[in-house]
């Protein structure tokens, strides 16, 4: 525990100083209400699909197939709205759709990783492969487009000055910090994560736990895909295919124990603030976008080097990896 | 893991999957004629060729117990290198392997030192300097494609054996890349360290492996053939494309992984990363050939994926629930 709130504030002070060096290089262009209006866009597309990964980790697993889901997801929504056509109808049950295919994909990742045997990085290697076929297969290739204001809304929106895509984030990440911190499952997710064969020794019923975890992670890919939608006023399959590393980054950043285990959903947030910041600077700044991958890529070998800097400096004995 | 071992479970799964690669490569000549033919073979090899020579260097690090996901912005890099040295330079091919593999031997050199002197997990590292590398690939090179090579370089090189149609360079450098690997892992000492760390670092360390030593040489070589295999694809397709390689890697992780390859490290062979990168590539040649649609093509390689990692999985018999990558 505190280690996590030493990652806490070694990540808090990491954004107030890039805010402070961004503001001293940029002045009013960086602290303005654009900045902030730009970062509550941008965060919650990557913030959402951090959470489905943070939750897999948690639980000592890994779930790959987040971003085709995502897309499988979009693509049925999308679908079903185009559909409808103006039938108001179809406002309830496009979304509803895409999160019930996204319930599904996530269902079939737990039931192959809880009871198959098979490692959760192979599984959901392979079904990112077929959802993301699917997702292919489904569409031609093409883009399914156009859809009414009312959805455009939850990507473009804004309630009361914040943006709605970032009220849904947080809405998300609330709903998962309280499951993760405050029920029976998370407890029981953290456990699993920490050493799956005790838990499952002392009577609970693991596989279900494991199912259940990937069921989540696959309905907030969900959610993701739905905001990517809406933000974009288009679906298609292989959109956002360069997020499924970022949120592994993201996660390790915010402390998450890529072994199991650990990790908090408020340090998740300040790592998701932190590179969205150094984005936004970067971009003001007029910096190649390619430049913030190797701030981004930088900024998580610094901090998971702290342990063995630690080490060096204080001279005890090396473990490894 | 390892519980009962009266065969061992490699050559038990290696058994497996040369059944079902001949039950494919059965249905898939009497589908279609062109199938079994010496030329068409051919092709599939060296259509197969860039992600078969990653995997003679991604095998090693996976039995090691780790893993890089860097390699393809790795073999970009190389690439980038290889053509601007060679529009600069008078030179033939040593230079050209000169300049792909070094580069890529360095960057590969990095990433051992970082998984080693970081004592955190390969996939994490990787990723970061993946981004790194790429990051910087892009930012130096502006994006910019590259088309401008000499004339020797655009003709390549084969090699005629009897009276079959010629082997390409590429697959020239891959049958290297799974001699060298082979030799490695199955004659040379450092093959029998490399499994005694993908095993139990630990026990390793403490029995006197020169664990950061051996990490150096292992993630060097990933990125020695990272390079070569940049050199292959970009004399194969004659241009250098900044983002045409990023997205490859999990290929080469799924062909491995089919081959048996443990990602818990200390298990997996040549013959078995041969058979499932052969299996990879039959599907996808046989469903061209058979003339599937292309946009349903992934679905069937993902298919043949889940069920070869889900009969490795059985063959195994891991505890339920199985954790860990």
């Amino acid at each position: 525990m505190s280690d996590g709130l030493r990652l806490d504030s070694l990540l808090l002070a990491l954004l107030i100083a890039l805010s402070a060096g961004f503001t001293l290089a940029l002045g009013s262009d960086f602290a303005s209400l654009a900045t902030f209006q730009s970062i509550a866009f941008q965060l919650p597309e990557l913030g959402l699909l951090s959470l489905a990964m943070m939750v897999a980790m948690l639980s000592g697993g890994i779930d790959l197939s987040i971003v085709a889901i995502a897309n499988l997801a979009a693509l049925a929504a999308a679908t079903a709205l185009v559909g409808f056509g103006p039938n108001p109808a179809g406002l309830w049950l496009g979304p509803l759709l895409g999160l019930a295919v996204a319930a599904l994909a996530g269902a079939v990742n737990g039931g192959l990783v809880a009871w198959s045997g098979l490692s959760p990085i192979l599984a959901t290697l392979s079904t990112m492969t077929l959802y993301g076929g699917a997702a292919l297969g489904l569409s031609r290739g093409g883009v399914v487009a156009g859809f009414p204001p009312a959805i455009l809304w939850l990507g473009n929106g804004s309630v009361a000055g914040v943006p709605a895509p970032l009220v849904v984030f947080a809405a998300a990440a609330l709903a998962v910090g309280v499951v993760l911190s405050a029920t029976p499952f998370g407890v029981a997710v953290r456990m699993i994560g920490s050493n799956e064969r005790a838990v499952r020794y002392a009577g609970v019923d693991t596989a279900s736990v494991i199912l259940r975890v990937y069921l989540l992670s696959g309905v907030l890919a969900g959610v993701a895909g739905l905001v990517m939608l809406a933000r974009f006023n288009s679906a298609k399959a292989g959109s956002g295919d360069s997020y499924l590393l970022l949120t592994i980054l993201a996660a390790v950043l915010g402390g998450v124990d890529p072994s199991g285990g650990r990790g908090r959903t408020t340090s998740l947030i300040l790592a998701l603030l932190v590179l969205q910041v150094i984005a936004s600077g970067f971009n003001l700044l007029e910096v190649s976008a390619y430049l913030t991958l190797v701030t981004w890529g930088a900024v998580l070998l610094a901090v998971i080097a702290r342990p063995a800097l630690a080490r060096a400096f204080l001279r005890r004995p090396e473990t490894s990896t | 893991m390892a519980e009962a071992r009266f065969a061992p479970p490699e050559r038990r799964h290696a058994a497996a999957l040369a059944l079902a690669l001949a039950a494919l490569v059965a249905g898939l000549s009497l589908a279609s004629p062109q199938f079994l033919t010496l030329r068409n073979l051919v092709d599939v090899a060296q259509g197969a060729a860039f992600t078969g020579i990653l995997a003679a260097g991604l095998l090693i690090v996976l039995i090691s117990g780790g893993i890089d996901i860097s390699f393809a912005a790795v073999a970009s890099i190389a690439q980038y290198a290889l053509a601007t040295a060679l529009g600069r330079i008078e030179g033939g091919w040593g230079l050209a392997f000169a300049v792909a593999g070094g580069v890529g031997l360095a960057l590969g050199v990095v990433n051992g030192l970082l998984v080693h002197a970081l004592a955190a997990p390969s996939i994490i590292v990787t990723i970061a300097t993946m981004n790194v590398y790429y990051g910087l690939l892009v930012w130096f090179s502006g994006g910019r494609w590259l088309y401008d090579f000499p004339d020797w370089f655009a003709a390549g090189a084969s090699l005629r054996l009897g009276a079959g149609p010629p082997l390409g360079l590429q697959t020239l450098v891959m049958i290297a890349a799974f001699a060298a690997t082979s030799w490695l892992l199955h004659v040379s000492s450092a093959g029998r360290l490399v499994r005694a760390i993908g095993g139990d670092p630990e026990a390793a360390r403490r029995l006197g492996v020169p664990l950061g030593r051996l990490r150096v040489a292992i993630y060097g070589y990933m990125g020695l053939l990272a390079g070569l295999a940049g050199l292959a694809q970009c004399q194969y397709v004659l241009s250098v494309a900044p983002n045409a390689l990023v997205g490859r890697e999990l290929d080469v992780v799924a062909a491995l992984v089919i081959g048996g390859a443990s990602l818990e490290g200390g298990v997996g062979g040549v013959p078995g990363a041969l058979l499932g990168l052969a299996l990879v590539a039959a599907t996808g040649n046989g469903l061209t050939l058979v003339g599937a649609s292309s946009y349903w093509r992934q679905v069937a390689i993902g298919a043949v994926v889940l069920a070869s990692v889900l009969l490795t999985a059985v063959t195994r018999r891991r505890p339920p629930g199985g954790r860990r990558a």
